[in-house]
């Protein structure tokens, strides 16, 4: 962009006065909100007059607490891997599709992702139930005797939320490999590189920013999907939003829950601060 | 783009003499994305498909394959579910209400920040999108005690707010994308024959971004229709949103009804997503 950038509405406007709206929106819905459950969580109670460091001190040292942050946690990075696994795959199938079928699959990629989301958890209440698909055909072939307990399990989670959230890996890689010069494959073979060393050589680590997009979308929405794990993992295991909310709700324990909310955002943020800075290093190395 | 790498793919033609240990190699490579890609489709497709033949079965459980089929449990949906069909016009009024207003919130301030290379516009793109990455459980908790602590406590409006906040990015991301390639030499030529800001920007910009408006705006009322983490926090004991409505049949008893609903709203959700691909192309403004 060597042209300078003016605003689409000149004259009109000035661009402080065309932010203001949202700007001021987000101070006191987003940012205003938020700022306050930080503090709420710096205070041992309800009626906020005894600030201490208690409920982080209370987190961090109980085993329970840092079970189910650790649980949480790593439960994103399964999710994050497992839909990278299937997801990369269905991406590159889509750039090297004739125009007729990327419509289709673009169609097929897109409608899950703004299909509700408990609709799709329930989905996998039906497939994964006593009486459901898995069970009924494992017992039919002769696998099982008895339907197994296939839901409220660790496994069944993953894959549930796996499930969901793939379109959100699948969109950006599909952008960045639509970028990638074709020529570039070409001039691959013809050096005599084969299939797998093209890909690996030139066609992942260029289609890298769109990976590291896909990964931080999936995990920040696999780490905080109350639906469905709360759901399909039917409380054999807890996770952090659930707990949030039990603590809130039902303990009405509003400065501890404020303090795991305020750790799993920490952690959330953590994460993509990481990953933005992976990818700017590896920019640099792309340019230089 | 795509097209031209899959015509590449198809020129470069089997090599003669080609050896074996290539052709293994080509062979094993378009295998392992193949299966694994077939993995991913039947996954995307599945278990919609799954819940869809399930509603139409004459049992009273969410057994697969149905024992028989029926409509009963679209009869009962239909006939005898006013809880449904009060928490559905619920939804509806509140993602059509945060829609309206970030679609107005979102579309003034990409106008300011779209195109503008400056620090401080990528600092508020950056701080707009944020709630796309923050825990939305999060925010709902602290919209919660902020109004608690203003007195307000929760009712349709704060409903209403925090389902804005979160729709927001949806709409700022497409109309920002559509601003981008926008050409400016037509703004120049708006100018130079004379039209005013005002009259150039509703007959030249905003025609040509109003498919990015459309398209985020449709994105964002999906999320809102869909959202459960800000609902449970924002909303009081007697209006139940949709999502939680159908969430609290699941949990509690696996009604089958549950599955006439989900039937209802996929069946909805492929007719609209299909319409607006056609007219504004969805999927475009997605990535």
């Amino acid at each position: 962009m060597t042209r300078s950038a003016r605003s689409t509405l000149p004259g009109l406007l000035k661009n402080w006065q065309l932010v203001l709206p949202l700007a001021v929106f987000f101070t006191a819905f987003v940012f205003g909100p938020l700022a306050l459950l930080g503090y709420v969580s710096l205070h041992t109670d309800v009626s906020l007059e005894q600030a201490s460091l208690g409920q982080y001190t209370k987190f961090l040292t109980d085993g329970f607490n840092l079970g189910v942050l650790g649980a949480t946690l790593w439960l994103g990075l399964k999710v994050t891997l497992l839909t990278l696994l299937i997801g990369y795959p269905l991406a590159y199938l889509y750039s090297v599709s004739p125009p007729r079928w990327q419509k289709l699959l673009i169609l097929l990629i897109v409608l899950p992702l703004l299909t509700s989301a408990v609709v799709r958890t329930f989905a996998w209440l039906v497939i994964l139930g006593r009486q459901g698909i898995v069970n009924e055909s494992l017992v039919a072939l002769g696998l099982l005797e008895m339907p197994a307990k296939l839901l409220f399990t660790p496994t069944a989670v993953v894959v549930a939320l796996a499930q969901i959230e793939l379109p959100l890996m699948v969109l950006p890689i599909i952008t960045v490999l639509a970028g990638i010069d074709p020529n570039l494959r070409q001039a691959s073979a013809s050096l005599g590189a084969g299939s797998w060393r093209t890909f690996l050589q030139v066609i992942l680590p260029l289609s890298a920013p769109g990976v590291l997009a896909g990964c931080l979308l999936v995990y920040a929405s696999s780490v905080s999907a109350f639906v469905t794990q709360t759901l399909v993992g039917g409380g054999q295991q807890m996770f952090m939003p659930f707990y949030i909310y039990q603590q809130a709700i039902q303990a009405n324990n509003y400065p501890f829950a404020a303090a795991i909310a305020m750790i799993l955002l920490a952690s959330v943020l953590a994460i993509v601060v990481m990953v933005n800075l992976l990818a700017r290093r590896m920019r640099g190395v792309a340019h230089g | 783009m795509a097209e031209g790498a899959y015509e590449s793919l198809k020129t470069v033609p089997p090599m003669r003499g080609e050896s074996i240990r290539s052709r293994a190699e080509r062979g094993s490579f378009g295998l392992v994305i193949g299966v694994l890609s077939a993995i991913a489709i039947v996954l995307l497709i599945a278990p919609t498909l799954i819940v869809l033949i399930v509603s139409f079965t004459s049992g009273q459980s969410l057994r697969f394959p149905p024992p028989g089929w029926s409509l009963r449990w679209y009869e009962a949906l239909f006939n005898d579910s006013p809880d449904l069909w009060r928490a559905a016009k619920l939804s509806l009024q509140v993602a059509g209400m945060a829609t309206a207003i970030s679609t107005v919130l979102a579309v003034t301030a990409a106008l300011a920040i779209a195109r503008q290379p400056r620090l401080w516009a990528r600092f508020l793109d950056s701080v707009f999108m944020s709630p796309l990455m923050l825990p939305t459980l999060a925010l709902g908790l602290g919209l919660l005690v902020w109004f608690n602590v203003f007195g307000t406590g929760v009712s349709m409006t704060t409903l209403v707010i925090g389902h804005t906040a979160i729709t927001t990015p949806y709409i700022l991301r497409t109309t920002c994308a559509s601003l981008s390639q926008l050409d400016g030499v037509l703004l120049e030529s708006a100018k130079s024959l004379g039209a005013g800001p005002w009259f150039a920007f509703r007959t030249v910009t905003l025609p040509l971004i109003l498919p990015g408006i459309a398209a985020g705006a449709f994105i964002a009322f999906m999320m809102s229709f869909d959202n459960v983490a800000i609902s449970l926090f924002l909303s009081d004991a007697r209006s139940e949103v949709l999502p939680i409505r159908l969430w609290n049949i699941i949990e509690s008893n696996l009604d089958v009804r549950a599955a006439a609903v989900s039937g209802v709203l996929i069946a909805v959700t492929t007719v609209l997503v299909i319409v607006m691909e056609r007219f504004v192309g969805v999927s475009r403004h997605v990535r």
